[in-house]
């Protein structure tokens, strides 16, 4: 096999860093005005305009049981799509886009918290540390998020 | 020659659609004699045009398919099924060959031998006996001119016999044309003949009409007009006047009525008459025949010209009186026809860039507002009216009725009906409750296959209904209304329902579930099983459904405009899909309200009013066990707190703050079918115009919210959906669009038991009202009591509502408080004096003793008394003195007591006259509708009496009883007319829509032996 390179755009969530695949990123935003969604589901922070478009907020702490970050911090976010609806995922900050090669990809070890195996599509090894991949249908898809948890 | 193409193709597709829907409505009526004449019209017209248009193949279908409705319309065949079915498939066929043509430009090459084949059997089997063959009819179809066809296998055309004879009669205005070479064969080649016969004038008249209606200066002359009937009348006209036989067809009158109408000038005929001329040119007839058929015209012209002068004059009367005419025949169509036709795409593109403009329009006026004085003021005022303008004007061209996704319908259930060998009875509600056409779009294949699907899975087999005690007929019912802004759509059969315990094990197979949650779940949860993807509970795969694609597809589509569907069914009652289909796609206007520190929008058209309420104000809002409540003009009104419904936490912090930040509350008045509610917000803005968008499908479930939008300010906002509040404060509220077969059942069950209010009074501790009667219970101080004319009243809401005494023994308290019972009727109230107030329960009311004593409708035993039912009309009567004192002649209860059905819109009424009539011996259904009504007809329900009131919100009186005496079971049941008005007139007319007898209300005596002498006369006619 051809050593073929893979594109992330890198995110730092609670420490951690993860990789969202280049082409599916639509946007990167700075910290928006965000309407809240009284009732929705937890993982949503509300929605937001973009360019005339309304936008889902998804919070990804919190759909990733993460504990709420402190207040004050910047928050960024990526906007991706999923079944055609925009939704913005909230990150704690962006990186730079990197590109790793195929051989350090591995699959989600089995000891993985569930909450990261349903969404991670595998991990990269870097030097120094690791890189989820996180999977956007995965991460957007409620139905799946809500059976396991129930 | 392109243009003319795509304007048959389009017409033709339509008329095909009619003739559709048409041919199914003839089998089930086959005497329907304007039905089979527009259908035939129809026929003879696509018939007419292809042969015009040369498409030979098309024409000779046509053509088959006219004979045998044109042997129908002679009465020599009998509307079978069989036929019926052999025409619709003809239509497909055309239909076919139509799309083939829409693609290719080209008539496709085909064999339609055998349809045409069949078509002719079928038309010659009936006709045996006259007199002509059947001529072999497809290489005649195809290549005889048109003029002997016509009149060979056209019945009811004008024959050749008839043209020769009006030729000979009359020295028509062709003469000079016809006399150099006169041979005997050329006798008939009168003007008609030499145009090309009656369908080629149909032709002309055709493209004439196009041309008036394309050009501007006359185009007015056709304003309101129906093209098709007015085509078929113009033809008609021509044809007569060019046979030479002008007193065969219409009068120039009512073929020109609407130039004469619009007053057409001597320039407006200039130009019809050019018009005429290049249309002439056009179908190249000769030079001479042109100037001919001009002559004709100029003939017309000339009345048309004196009319019109003469209507300018006394226009007023007589416009109304020919419009009406007008509108009778034309009917609906007569708008339809008066449009032009554009491209779905350029309206799309036109309502975004409103969207666009509507919110940028909105973003400037907030910024007007803040920077205040601004010479940008009155510019962008204008501006913003002007877009609300456009914005209505869009909004209008996308709007259609509902009833365009259903045209199909009928034929379907048709073809299903044959396939499956059920009786399906489809009825259809609220067609023309009009919305978005991109929602149309979208919900026409979903509604289409759950029809389908209700007619498949959940009607049972003839055999199986009757044996499950249902009638033969299943019914599907489609209903379509508004409500709170959003449009809903019912699909109801009285079908088996869905078999809960079948989609537990199919859920449990397909590991959608396990037992354990499975137990967990009402039926309700289980039978949104259906949703999912490969979830079909009919055993076998049929042809129509069972396929497992379909319910899944069917939800996804409807969510995929915002929508939501609703299944509620019972098994063995039958099934209720309920679609409910939001504003999305379009701008509503919104109350922007503010909750905490969030703003949401309500949409305005179910805002009923707004109320401040403060302890300061003349209303606020008072608690029942902290359930808050406000009173607002004799009515208490359930309110709820916005922040709660939206889960947000309270605010305990500072209760000092919030006391007083609760003073002054805002209060949105709600109004959700007809349950109105109060929303308590904080703060009320403005309005705005609104582009609702939808939320994105995470939360899409929250039946809080119709969906999102962006304000003026850029900020997004949610969008409240007062219905999902109003469904989350009760349940029985989302009931009210809920499951019509049980409905019906409940509002049976309500017929039969009555709520009522046992009291006592005097000696009498034992007596009883209906409480739907009774408007309040109230107690009064006796100090308050007073006297006027020997009878006690009080001041009650500032009038003056006299107290009436059940006994005239009975003494008044003398002192402390007086309960009383207070009935209203109309405007004027009257109270009766009760001792205490006893119980309120439900249960039949069966008069057993009848009464003689005044007062009292009779004895009947409840909750183990025997209770006097005290008839209020007779105590309204003594406190208004409007009549006399009266008693009811009784009839002693028998087993076979006469059924009475009872209909008035009044509840007061229905409630006096029924324990009335149930006190004489009679067994009363009541209703509050005509259409009710006639559901328990179609039910097959039977009475031996009807008695209507006439004035009735929806269908009166008059046309309800036209319904009854037109067709169904109820033809030969007397009827009795009750009504407050009493004129000859009345009378008359109720006579004449066939009432046998017409009653005022109030006269019971004259009502009780009205129906003495209607059921005798019944009985013995029978």
């Amino acid at each position: 096999m051809e050593n073929e390179n893979r594109d992330f755009v890198t995110i730092r969530l609670a420490e951690q860093l993860c990789g969202i695949p280049v082409l599916e990123v639509h946007d990167v935003l700075s910290e928006q005005g965000i309407t809240a969604v009284p009732l929705a589901p937890q993982a949503v922070a509300g929605v937001l305009n973009l360019r005339g478009r309304i936008v889902t907020a998804i919070n990804l702490r919190k759909r990733l049981g993460l504990p709420e970050q402190e207040d004050g911090a910047v928050k960024m976010s990526i906007v991706v799509e999923y079944q055609g609806e925009p939704y913005s995922l909230l990150i704690d900050s962006v990186g730079d886009v990197m590109s790793f090669p195929e051989d350090s990809f591995e699959r989600n070890p089995v000891t993985l918290d569930s909450c990261w195996q349903d969404v991670s599509a595998g991990i990269f090894r870097l030097e120094g540390e690791l890189m989820v991949v996180l999977d956007v249908e995965k991460l957007l898809n409620f139905d799946i998020g809500q059976a396991t948890a129930a | 020659m392109d243009d003319l193409l795509n304007e048959f193709l389009t017409e033709t597709n339509e008329s095909i659609d009619v003739v559709d829907g048409e041919m199914v409505t003839l089998e089930q009526d086959p005497t329907n004699k304007p039905i089979l004449d527009n259908i035939f019209r129809l026929v003879h017209t696509i018939k007419g045009t292809c042969g015009f248009l040369g498409l030979p193949r098309l024409e000779s279908v046509a053509h088959a398919g006219e004979n045998v409705l044109g042997k129908y319309r002679d009465g020599e065949l009998v509307v079978t099924s069989d036929s019926v079915t052999l025409i619709l498939s003809a239509l497909d066929r055309i239909k076919e060959i139509l799309s083939a043509l829409e693609e290719t430009q080209e008539e496709p090459s085909g064999d339609d031998s055998d349809i045409i084949n069949q078509l002719n059997v079928v038309a010659t089997g009936g006709s045996i006996e006259s007199s002509a063959p059947a001529p072999a009819p497809v290489e005649e179809v195809i290549d005889m001119p048109e003029i002997t066809k016509s009149t060979n296998n056209i019945p009811g055309e004008v024959s050749l016999e008839e043209l020769e004879a009006a030729f000979a009669a009359a020295p028509g205005p062709d003469d000079e044309d016809d006399n150099d070479e006169v041979t005997s064969e050329d006798d008939q080649e009168d003007l008609l003949s030499r145009i090309g016969g009656a369908d080629a004038v149909q032709v002309i008249v055709h493209l004439f009409h196009n041309r008036i209606f394309g050009d501007v200066s006359v185009k007015t002359l056709m304003d309101g007009v129906n093209k098709r009937d007015s085509k078929v009348k113009m033809g008609d006209f021509f044809t007569a006047c060019f046979a030479g036989k002008p007193e065969t067809g219409p009068s120039v009158a009512t073929t020109f009525e609407s130039f004469i109408l619009q007053g057409m000038t001597a320039k407006q005929n200039e130009t019809v008459r050019r018009l005429l001329g290049i249309v002439l040119e056009e179908v190249e007839l000769a030079f001479s025949d042109v100037e001919a058929v001009l002559a004709e015209y100029d003939t017309a012209a000339a009345t048309i010209l004196s009319e019109a002068d003469k209507k300018a004059k006394v226009k007023t009367k007589k416009s109304d009186k020919n419009s009406s005419s007008a509108g009778a025949k034309g009917g609906d169509t007569s708008i339809a026809n008066q449009s032009i036709r554009v491209n779905v795409q350029v309206l799309e593109d036109l309502m975004t860039m409103v969207s666009e403009l509507v919110l940028t329009r909105n973003q400037l006026m907030q910024l007007l507002r803040s920077s205040g004085d601004s010479a940008f003021a009155i510019p962008l005022q204008h501006l913003s009216q002007c877009t609300t303008e456009l914005q209505e004007g869009v909004m209008k061209t996308r709007m259609q009725p509902v009833g365009n996704a259903w045209a199909k319908l009928p034929r379907i259930i048709r073809d299903l009906q044959l396939e499956l060998g059920k009786k399906i009875d489809l009825q259809m509600l609220g067609a023309d409750t009009e919305l978005d056409r991109q929602v149309l779009e979208m919900i026409k294949d979903p509604l289409t296959h759950m029809v389908r699907n209700s007619a498949d899975h959940g009607v049972e087999m003839p055999a199986d209904r009757l044996a499950a005690g249902k009638k033969e007929t299943g019914v599907i019912r489609l209903n379509a209304f508004h409500e709170g802004g959003h449009i809903i759509i019912e699909i109801t059969d009285d079908g088996a329902g869905i078999p809960v315990e079948k989609l537990k094990a199919k859920a449990l197979k397909n590991g959608l579930a396990t037992e354990e949650e499975l137990d967990e779940m009402t039926d309700n949860q289980i039978q949104m099983f259906v949703f999912h993807a490969g979830f079909s509970t009919a055993e076998k795969v049929t042809a129509v459904s069972g396929r497992g694609v379909g319910m899944d597809v069917v939800k996804t589509n409807i969510e995929k405009i915002g929508g939501t569907v609703d299944l509620k069914s019972v098994e063995g009652k039958g099934t209720s899909f309920s679609i409910k289909i939001p504003l999305t796609l379009a701008i509503v206007s919104a109350l922007i309200v503010k909750c905490r520190e969030d703003r949401f929008a309500i949409p305005q058209i179910s805002v009923l009013e707004l109320v401040r309420a403060s302890n300061d104000s003349e209303h606020n809002i008072e608690h029942i066990n902290d359930t808050p409540v406000l009173r607002l003009r004799d009515r208490l009104l359930p309110l709820v707190r916005l922040d709660e419904i939206l889960g947000m936490p309270k605010q305990e912090e500072d209760t000092e703050k919030e006391a007083l930040k609760r003073k002054d509350d805002y209060i949105v008045i709600t109004q959700v079918g007809s349950f109105t509610f109060g929303i308590v917000v904080d703060k009320v803005f403005d309005t705005e115009e609104i582009v609702v968008k939808p939320v994105a499908p995470i939360l899409r479930n929250l039946q809080t919210f119709a969906g999102n939008t962006i304000l003026g300010d850029g900020k997004v906002i949610m969008i409240l959906d007062p219905n999902g509040i109003a469904s989350l404060l009760s349940d029985s509220v989302t009931d009210s669009a809920g499951f019509g077969a049980e409905e019906e059942k409940q509002s049976k069950v309500a017929n039969e038991r009555e709520a009522i209010l046992l009291f006592g009074a005097g000696e009498n501790n034992h007596r009883a009202v209906p409480l739907s009667l009774v408007a309040r219970l109230e107690e009064i101080d006796v100090t308050t009591i007073e006297s006027s004319d020997g009878m006690p009243v009080v001041q009650y809401r500032g009038q003056l509502m006299p107290l009436v005494q059940l006994d005239a023994t009975y003494q008044l308290k003398e002192e402390g408080r007086q309960p009383i019972l207070v009935f209203a009727d109309g405007d004027r109230t009257m109270g009766i004096v009760v001792d205490e107030i006893v119980d309120i329960l439900e249960d039949d009311i069966n008069i057993e003793l009848s009464s003689a004593v005044d007062g009292q409708v009779g004895t009947a035993v409840i909750n183990g008394n025997a209770t006097e039912m005290i008839d209020v009309a007779y105590y309204i009567e003594k406190a208004f003195g409007t009549l006399g004192s009266s008693s009811t002649s009784g009839h002693t209860g028998t087993d076979a007591r006469p059924h009475v059905l009872l209909i008035d819109d009044s509840k007061f009424f229905l409630n006096m006259i029924k324990p009335l009539l149930s006190a004489a011996g009679y067994k009363v259904t009541a209703v509050d509708s005509g259409a009710a009504a006639l559901d328990l007809r179609e039910k097959g329900d039977d009475f031996d009496i009807i008695i209507s009131d006439i004035e009735m919100p929806d269908m009166d009186g008059f046309s309800f009883a036209e319904e009854v005496r037109e067709s169904g079971i109820w033809q030969k049941t007397p009827m009795i007319a009750l009504s407050s008005h009493h004129t000859p007139k009345d009378f008359a007319r109720g006579r004449e829509v066939g009432f046998d007898d017409y009653v005022v209300k109030l006269e019971r005596d004259t009502l009780m032996s009205t129906i003495i002498e209607q059921i005798a006369k019944k009985q013995n006619a029978a």
